[in-house]
């Protein structure tokens, strides 16, 4: 790859850093959602016990894991929706025109958007630590902040297909609720369903078929190393196949709706 | 020497041709126009030319690179200003020649200094900090034009550069094509389906209707073709008139229109006389006449048969898919 490459890929990233930092509505927007969850839900809940969670756990304990990947996971609505505006707005054009290949273009929006995913999940990962969160273990953050990378790079790529495939604001915007709602709250994020006996078998099983689930469960299981259903190495596996493919299409939708 | 040549380019959208069998040159350090109405297939050109749609038959070369096979190397030697503005409005007039210098692989030193050279030549020097949402109409086209100028290319695409300004606006924009054009030695192709700015503007022009070129030639040479003078005139009895007319030998042509007659004369002022004896003999009153210097106007009536505006009513009838982003 020339360096020329390298270059318009930092500045993709560099305009994505950017253009968050000046929005400040989206600063807060992002943050505060999952904040709400983690401090509302989190704080009120916090010596209530559900069917299926451990007994030694705390429920704050039980959801930060899941509404830090909650964090990351929406997101990935804002990757779709700077990709939307590109090509409302004709900016994709300019970009489209460069001699820079199409691969390239690819890479730099991901890691544009996969980098604020991140920095959103670990605002909320801080925060959830100091409201007193207990982590399981020095590897177990490490292994934490791998599966945040995943997550981020899943949602980003989930982000591109969407957004791929719709042209405008309004129909994203419903689709992506429609999609991520179900998919957040059959996935153990928020309350015990896979452990539960209390749920029909059913319902259960779709938990497993869920995607969001493995990456909850994995950092679930090194984060506070409590509550996990999976050893956190077969959830990474489970993870990493899932966000290679999610990748993968992501990269497949975008050059095909831009070419 | 050519540095964009044509060979029966052609696009087309399902069952519609946007673009039906186009060929032309354009000369080195030209500035060469296509005027037509919208929807008449400038933009599918441009967009063809500049690697954003793949044609659907023919071939064409820039600067001797063929946009087809090599795309890369005719990216390296465009700038395009595109006919909506295509700017990031969330950040600064510098923020954005600064991305374009790096999408095009510019070492720091070039871009810093070629960012403030352009901006000098658009005169944001003292606007380039500010965020582009700012900006006024007339500020983002010139900011594009000088993003358009960034990477020193050969040629610069420019997609209808005043549609929607001020006429200062345009005036301004047109000075800075103009200067560009000199100062840089770019080449300019440029869309418009204003007659004034093809008429302004360039060397050369191709009058481009229904996807197909129906003339090229150069300015004075589309006038010229018209007559040193254009009378129109209008009368009751057009066709007795104008079959009485077409005798005469002084006439270069004749055309009739709905409710008016033109034609194209030497020293016009000395044919109204005669123009009102003829009339006088056949008994046909002319109810009013008029002689001015052709401009591009009657060029276009000439070889359309029609008005611009009117061929832009019959147009936004039939909307053409768009390229890029567009419904679909």
């Amino acid at each position: 790859m020339r360096g020329a490459e390298f270059q318009a890929i930092y500045v993709m990233w560099l305009r994505e850093m950017k253009r968050f930092v000046r929005s400040k509505s989206r600063i807060v927007a992002t943050v505060a959602q999952p904040l709400f969850f983690l401090v509302v839900l989190g704080s009120g809940l916090r010596a209530a016990v559900m069917p299926g969670m451990d007994v030694s756990s705390d429920y704050l304990t039980y959801l930060a894991p899941g509404i830090v990947a909650m964090a990351i996971l929406f997101s990935s609505m804002f990757t779709g929706i700077s990709v939307l505006w590109d090509k409302q707005f004709g900016f994709l054009q300019e970009v489209l025109v460069a001699p820079i290949s199409r691969l390239s273009i690819i890479i730099g929006r991901t890691l544009g958007g996969a980098t604020l995913s991140l920095i959103q999940g670990f605002i909320i990962l801080v925060i959830a630590i100091f409201l007193g969160v207990p982590i399981a273990s020095a590897s177990g953050l490490l292994f934490t902040i791998i599966f945040m990378v995943l997550l981020a790079f899943t949602a980003v790529g989930f982000g591109l297909v969407i957004a791929s495939k719709m042209n405008d604001f309004q129909g994203f915007q419903i689709i992506m609720n429609l999609l991520l709602m179900p998919l957040l709250f059959l996935s153990s994020a928020l309350f015990p369903i896979a452990t539960n006996q209390g749920f029909p078998p059913i319902i259960r099983t779709l938990v497993i078929l869920n995607p969001v689930f493995f990456m909850v469960d994995g950092l679930r299981g090194s984060l506070t190393g409590i509550n996990y259903s999976f050893p956190p190495l077969v959830d990474f596996l489970v993870v990493l196949v899932i966000c290679v493919a999610m990748m993968g299409l992501g990269s497949y939708f975008f050059s095909k709706s831009e070419t | 020497m050519d540095i964009i040549t044509t060979d029966n380019l052609t696009k087309k959208f399902n069952d519609l041709v946007a673009v039906d069998r186009v060929s032309f040159s354009v000369k080195k350090g030209e500035i060469f126009g296509f005027l037509g109405p919208n929807g008449a297939g400038k933009t599918t050109t441009i967009k063809m030319l500049t690697t954003l749609l793949y044609p659907t038959d023919g071939s064409a070369t820039i600067s001797g690179f063929d946009i087809v096979k090599e795309r890369d190397e005719v990216r390296q030697n465009i700038g395009i200003v595109f006919q909506e503005p295509a700017l990031d409005t969330q950040l600064t007039g510098r923020e954005n020649l600064d991305f374009h210098a790096r999408m095009y692989g510019m070492s720091r030193d070039k871009r810093k200094n070629r960012v403030d050279d352009v901006l000098h030549l658009v005169d944001l020097e003292d606007k380039e900090d500010v965020l582009v949402k700012n900006y006024s109409g007339g500020m983002k086209r010139r900011l594009e034009i000088a993003r358009g100028l960034m990477h020193y290319p050969t040629i610069l695409f420019l997609d209808e550069p005043t549609l929607g300004l001020d006429a200062q606006t345009r005036r301004a924009i047109w000075e800075y094509i103009k200067k560009m054009n000199k100062d840089e030695s770019t080449t300019i192709f440029l869309t418009t389906h204003y007659m004034d700015e093809a008429d302004y503007l360039c060397d050369r022009i191709g009058i481009i209707d229904h996807g197909k070129i129906l003339v090229i030639d150069s300015t004075a040479n589309l006038k010229n073709s018209i007559g040193n003078d254009v009378i129109t005139l209008s009368c009751p009895d057009l066709n007795k008139l104008s079959r009485a007319l077409e005798k005469e030998e002084w006439i270069k042509n004749i055309k009739i229109h709905d409710s008016f007659l033109t034609l194209g004369v030497e020293k016009g002022e000395e044919k109204i006389p005669i123009l009102f004896e003829i009339a006088n003999t056949l008994g046909a009153k002319i109810k009013s006449i008029s002689l001015r210097k052709p401009t591009l106007d009657d060029v276009f009536l000439h070889f359309t048969g029609r008005l611009i505006r009117d061929q832009e009513q019959d147009n936004t009838m039939k909307e053409r898919p768009r390229a890029l982003g567009g419904g679909r």
